[in-house]
């Protein structure tokens, strides 16, 4: 399966990466901010699809690997005003060691024990950003992280948003080099059978096992924007809700779409900054939209655009459709 | 020598505790084949609904019920739309994901965001005094609570007609069906258990630990790592994975409690890598 191999997807992907370059400077700074932090959020959404969408691997934990890079931004800017580019290896370095743990014992296990250990392994990051005040400032968290000099200054929105643009793209593209690879083929085979890949001569434990490191890495380089972007950080960001947010973006831009989840980011950031205008109850709507994505959408909204294109190419909408990828039907129970 | 005792004590109440958590999200699993996001909120309604009803009657016994009941009432419900998706794994779960943040939401609006603590029945609430230690009689209850639980669940899965129903609904829904069993009610009898369980853990631990939103959240990783040590679907799993995990927290938080959670961490990995179902999973 190819993620842009429909007309509908390709346009889709071609149009918002230019208007994200065109619109900025006609945009209110407002504006402009919300959408700086839709990238971010739609980067470590696109880590999660990895995952999720392409490996099957329900993960509730991203937020650690987030967590864990912005804390560290956050404590070498604040504690011992390091530069951008040490902080940033530094904290990227972090991310992918710490996937790299937690991936040894998440990895082991499949669906369900995997969705509960991730989940447990991010409260485990929580648990420590929460209770080790003298490093992460507990409950208040780290206040003052400055913006980063990466040569230039990056100080104003605009300016902040492209930089923002330039990693998101380059992430993007990696990504999408990674599913398109061969190794992203193998993965899509472990989703749908990983039984049969490990006859085949797979050794599926690696590859789920590198995946899993691949999306940590990615989630760490959101959090190290998100760490710029904020100023702040705190245990919030590695929270529960944190992660239940990334996992309904990539829910609503659709599963194994990739670049869904920034449709999903940017649905959800915009609502959450519109909602909190007017009430307090997020996590009402938040938890609404859920299960009105699971029960009414479920291929979420660029895997039904993706539809749509493939339907067009066919002379009759015919059943197979719904089956086309990697063949077992959309509402078939995943082996176990 | 006496902070080994106290703590020893205070660990295997949070173990009780946890318990009564654990085995209802092991039921759940059993039925169903899904892992219950919203199991914590059932143990915050059910500590909010209990803490109303000693508000307005005073009787913990009736509270422990009331709350029991009402959540294992909306666990049911709950399982009407679950079970649409039955055996189609992940929007199972992030249907329950959705449920469990609807809850945390509600129970905000009706009981606020000031933490509360149930008063637990004026007989328990002295202390038993050994020499220098002092036990509250509040944790025995715990203990002894958790301790009935585990028997009755034992001796209604092994040694009843409705427990070799729920079994056989288990191993083989479509043969129990065949045989005559009612699946779907069975289903829905053990999903409504299983909520009544963490309810009334939620009663049980609202005495001690307090209630305050977000305590759903909070309160769910430790059944989940308790599950993941012990195992899916296995009660002996939950007993052992429910002591070993309060035992494990509670050494943590005396003496590294800056690091507490991460003291969870070394359990489940050291479990995970010699089994990765859990002591006694089966799956």
């Amino acid at each position: 399966m190819a993620v842009l191999d429909t007309r509908p997807t390709r346009w889709f992907a071609i149009v918002s990466v230019g208007l994200m370059v065109v619109l900025p400077p006609f945009l209110s700074s407002y504006v402009l901010t919300l959408l700086t932090q839709v990238l971010i959020f739609a980067l470590m959404a696109m880590s999660v699809d990895l995952l999720l969408g392409f490996t099957g691997l329900p993960s509730l934990g991203q937020a650690a690997y987030f967590g864990v890079s912005a804390y560290t931004v956050a404590v070498l800017t604040t504690k011992y005003s390091q530069g951008f580019w040490s902080t940033a290896a530094l904290s990227f370095v972090l991310s992918i060691l710490l996937a790299a743990l937690f991936g040894l014992i998440a990895i082991h296990a499949a669906g369900t024990y995997f969705l509960m250990i991730t989940l447990a392994l991010g409260q485990v990051l929580w648990g420590l950003a929460y209770r080790w005040v003298s490093m992460t400032g507990g409950d208040n968290g780290l206040a003052g992280v400055p913006r980063p000099d990466v040569g230039v200054s990056v100080e104003d929105p605009t300016r902040f948003f492209y930089f923002t643009l330039v990693l998101f793209l380059v992430s993007a593209v990696a990504l999408y080099l990674v599913v398109e690879s061969p190794f992203g083929y193998s993965l899509l085979g472990i989703r749908e059978s990983e039984g049969r890949m490990r006859i085949l001569g797979y050794h599926t434990w690696l590859h789920k096992y590198l995946a899993f490191i691949i999306s940590g890495a990615f989630s760490g380089v959101s959090g190290i924007l998100w760490a710029y972007y904020n100023g702040f950080v705190s245990p919030q960001d590695v929270s529960l809700v944190t992660n239940m947010e990334s996992l309904l973006m990539v829910a609503l831009g659709g599963p194994g779409t990739l670049f869904g989840s920034t449709v999903g980011a940017l649905i959800i950031v915009f609502l959450r900054n519109f909602v909190s205008a007017y009430t307090k109850r997020w996590l009402l709507i938040l938890g609404g939209m859920y299960i009105f994505t699971i029960i009414y959408a479920p291929k979420g909204l660029l895997g039904a655009l993706r539809d749509w294109g493939l339907r067009r190419r066919l002379p009759h909408p015919s059943p197979a459709v719904a089956t086309d990828r990697g063949g077992a039907p959309a509402g078939t129970p995943s082996s176990r | 020598m006496e902070f080994w005792i106290t703590q020893m004590f205070n660990g295997i109440s949070f173990g009780a505790l946890l318990f009564l958590l654990a085995s209802g999200l092991s039921l759940i699993f059993g039925v169903m084949r899904i892992v219950n996001i919203a199991h914590g909120s059932y143990y915050l309604l059910g500590a909010y609904v209990g803490l109303s009803t000693v508000w307005k009657t005073g009787s913990f016994a009736l509270a422990l019920f009331t709350g029991g009941f009402t959540v294992a009432v909306i666990g049911i419900g709950m399982q009407r739309v679950l079970k649409r998706f039955y055996l189609v794994e992940l929007p199972q779960m992030l249907l329950t994901m959705g449920f469990a943040l609807i809850f945390q939401d509600l129970a905000l609006i009706i009981w606020g965001g000031d933490p509360y603590t149930i008063p637990p029945p004026a007989f328990l609430a002295g202390s038993m005094r050994t020499g220098t230690l002092t036990f509250p009689l509040y944790r025995f209850f715990v203990v002894a609570m958790a301790v009935a639980v585990g028997l009755f669940l034992w001796a209604l899965q092994e040694r009843t007609r409705v427990g070799a129903m729920i079994r056989a609904a288990v191993d083989d829904a479509e043969m129990a069906g065949g045989v005559g069993i009612n699946v779907p009610v069975v289903s829905a009898g053990v999903f409504g258990l299983g909520a009544f369980l963490a309810a009334f853990g939620g009663v049980m631990g609202g005495a001690f630990l307090g209630v305050f939103p977000g305590a759903d959240f909070e309160i769910l990783p430790f059944a989940f790592v308790v599950v993941i040590v012990g195992g899916l679907g296995s009660l002996k799993g939950a007993f052992v994975g429910s002591l070993l995990v309060g035992l494990v927290d509670n050494f943590g938080k005396a003496l590294l409690p800056e690091l507490s959670y991460f003291t969870l961490f070394a359990p489940m990995a050291l479990v995970l890598a010699v089994r990765p179902t859990g002591l006694f999973g089966r799956a």
